[in-house]
């Protein structure tokens, strides 16, 4: 496992109270992101996101199948998340474990409770057939802050994918319906000190982790705590606020890259 | 597998290849941050990316070499490179696929070097068109030298097939369904020696030889590309 | 003094034969040839043909000088991460303080930073390292830099010209390790100088005239 020397944990606090980081970032500023869509002709949709240096590619793969039986006009979603050993020296191959099992349903719920998808236009016959989404994420480059990573490739995925009707023959291929989608702002406390957009260096040191995800009404759709530190309820305060800002300049790099 | 597909259309193969040429490779070296080597591949329809970890302890202890390192290469299919998704995690397949791989990088890296440390290999398989474990082994052998492992030679791999009665290099994917034999090879180019060998379908001994020849010439069309992708990648790293 | 040709060669690649040179480091031979064994550049001189690897990770030998950072304080030792394949053991018998058994965890303990030197490496590269020499000790201030193994020759410089430049220029302490980790410590400036300094050494470390070059653009920063 990657141990963090005490004297680089007291070096990034030291910067962190003067309001500075190791990469010369401010304390709410993102890394550089891009976004890269339509990376995967097989899948339904893909895209690849890239946060600094941290990559995640995410493929949407749609099936036939039947629905819940509590919502029988509605599509199906699922999530899943890969940590593979490819993308870090401390991730192991196996069945996922709970960092990968957490990120997968924060980034479904942040999809699912504000009803990006629009489920219920994608039923083919009602209690019979609808149409299933596969969203799999893997990691391949971890260098922090997957949350965010994650969640940006699944929604630049979805927002350019097409439902494979012809495939099926139900019909001919169209764009997945998606409504406006929130984006996702994480950050991480530190002695005392909150930072956004964690590189894996602070990310290590990190005591506790908070995600936001924001619409562009600056409304809050979504949020999860992480790790075993607390948060007083200013700081809650201030990285909500801080989220709605970041949310606004990274929807914006979004629907760029999606074309909107 | 007798069909009604026909693999080829005026003497050509269905992607308008020659039956002796190779479809499009390209080689990207040292592509991953974390990785202490690696490589993203494209070969025809499949996109691969491998990287390489050590060598480093291995553990569990027990499995440990107390005279040489053991290589640990796992082969992955995303579950959206395929066509219809794939249930992540190995399956069979992939279990027998990377114990093969982990065979031939074993023969070609001097292992002695590290006792008791395992070489994880790590490949990713993101989009899959047939001879997968092809553009694996070859992008693992790229991602090996980008770690600086010590080896002997730069393992390559390419596979040959028979559709049709006709003996072809490297099988697409309409191939691979309906031809009559594929038989993917992996070689240490430097001396010749077969590293991995696979075969399924039917041919006769004179059929065989031909398509490992041909199979072999393939490897060494495909070593050229990836020893220039390396020699470019870290010569470019002196014009400063 | 002959300039040595700066060609990049890779793993496999024929270099020449036994019968007019030896074959020196990162090269192995098979009937008679010399081959390269890893990714590097070729250093040809009267005698020799060696390989300096571009990559790779730190393959430790006896007396090399060292930053650790220490992993898990046991009974009578402690396990301690020297960036090698493989953790390293200290001794209590190794360090400059009486330490009770079980009582490690008072003197050194997770993620404190030491300056050991390898004591001994045996066949199966088991590591033992040691404290006790005058130049070694815990770290308690500074800043670490970690950068590839194989670089560390070129932060030194031939003879130590490069690292004496960057200390005269930036008034910084300065401790590299051969394992790829540099300690520095000064003043703000002079750690953020060094910093620098060493990121583009890393970057540039092929080129011609780098020492040169390092030296002009300390000059001018003063």
């Amino acid at each position: 496992m990657t141990i963090t020397p005490v004297i680089k944990r007291d070096y990034l606090s030291k910067l962190a109270e003067k309001g500075k980081r190791a990469d010369g970032r401010k304390l709410n500023e993102f890394r550089d992101i891009s976004i890269e869509t339509n990376i995967i002709s097989k899948a339904e949709g893909s895209a690849r996101c890239k946060i600094g240096n941290t990559q995640v590619v995410v493929g949407i793969k749609m099936d036939v199948g039947e629905p819940y039986p509590d919502s029988p006009e509605s599509a199906v979603m699922t999530t899943a998340a890969e940590l593979i050993p490819l993308a870090s020296p401390d991730f192991e191959s196996g069945p996922p474990r709970e960092d990968a099992i957490e990120l997968a349903r924060v980034v479904d719920r942040g999809i699912r409770e504000s009803e990006v998808i629009e489920l219920d236009k994608l039923c083919i016959e009602p209690n019979e057939k609808v149409w299933v989404v596969f969203i799999d994420i893997h990691v391949i480059d971890y260098d922090g802050n997957l949350f965010d990573a994650a969640s940006l490739a699944a929604l630049a995925a979805l927002l350019t994918s097409k439902v494979p009707a012809s495939r099926f023959e139900i019909g001919e291929d169209h764009p997945l319906p998606m409504k406006e989608p929130p984006v996702s702002c994480t950050s991480v406390k530190f002695n005392n000190v909150i930072v956004t957009d964690a590189s894996l260096d602070e990310e290590l040191i990190a005591e506790a982790r908070l995600t936001v995800a924001t619409d562009e009404k600056g409304d809050i759709r979504a949020m999860q705590k992480g790790l075993n530190g607390s948060f007083t309820v200013e700081e809650i305060k201030k990285v909500i606020n801080d989220s709605i800002d970041n949310g606004k300049k990274i929807r914006q790099k979004l629907y760029k890259s999606v074309g909107k | 597998m007798k069909s009604d597909v026909k693999l080829f259309e005026n003497g050509k193969r269905l992607d308008k290849r020659k039956i002796d040429e190779l479809r499009k490779i390209k080689i990207e070296v040292g592509v991953l941050h974390r990785a202490e080597g690696s490589c993203y591949l494209e070969w025809g329809g499949n996109k691969v990316i491998c990287a390489v970890y050590g060598p480093r302890e291995a553990i569990p202890r027990h499995t440990q070499n107390p005279l040489k390192a053991i290589i640990n290469a796992k082969y992955n299919m995303a579950a959206f490179s395929v066509e219809d998704r794939k249930r992540p995690g190995p399956d069979r397949r992939s279990r027998e696929i990377s114990k093969v791989i982990s065979e031939a990088i074993e023969k070609v890296v001097l292992t002695e070097k590290f006792p008791r440390a395992s070489i994880d290999v790590n490949i990713e398989i993101l989009e899959a068109e047939a001879g997968t474990r092809c553009a694996g082994l070859t992008a693992a052998g790229v991602a090996l030298a980008d770690a600086g492992i010590p080896m002997k030679d730069i393992p390559v791999a390419c596979a040959a097939g028979k559709i049709e009665d006709q003996i072809v290099l490297d099988l697409g994917k309409e191939e691979d369904n309906y031809g009559n034999a594929d038989l993917p090879i992996a070689i240490s180019p430097r001396t010749n020696e077969i590293l991995l060998l696979q075969m399924d379908g039917h041919l006769t001994v004179k059929e065989f030889d031909k398509a490992l020849d041909l199979a072999i010439k393939g490897c060494h069309d495909v070593s050229k590309i990836q020893q220039k992708a390396l020699i470019e990648k870290y010569s470019k790293k002196m014009e400063a | 003094m002959s300039e040595e040709k700066r060609e990049v060669v890779i793993p496999s690649q024929l270099l020449g034969k036994t019968k007019d040179k030896k074959a020196g480091k990162g090269t192995f031979v098979e009937n008679g040839n010399i081959y390269a064994e890893t990714i590097g550049v070729l250093n040809i001189n009267s005698n020799q043909i060696n390989v300096t690897a571009l990559k790779g990770i730190y393959d430790p030998v006896k007396g090399d000088f060292v930053i650790g950072i220490v992993d898990e304080p046991m009974s009578s030792s402690w396990l301690v991460d020297i960036n090698a394949p493989y953790p390293a053991l200290l001794h209590v018998n190794e360090v400059p303080w009486d330490v009770e058994f079980n009582e490690t965890e008072k003197y050194l303990n997770k993620g404190d930073c030491i300056m050991a030197k390898v004591l001994q490496v045996d066949l199966e590269k088991k590591l033992n390292i040691t404290l006790k020499d005058r130049n070694l000790y815990k770290i308690k201030n500074g800043h670490l830099i970690e950068i590839s193994p194989s670089k560390v020759p070129r932060i030194i410089g031939k003879k130590g010209s490069m690292i004496s430049i960057i200390k005269k220029y930036t008034k910084c302490r300065i401790f590299v390790g051969q394992n790829g980790r540099i300690w520095v410590d000064g003043d703000k400036e002079g750690v953020e100088k060094v910093i620098d300094t060493i990121k583009i050494i890393d970057k540039e470390s092929l080129s011609y005239g780098l020492t040169n070059k390092i030296e002009k653009m300390l000059k001018e920063v003063q």
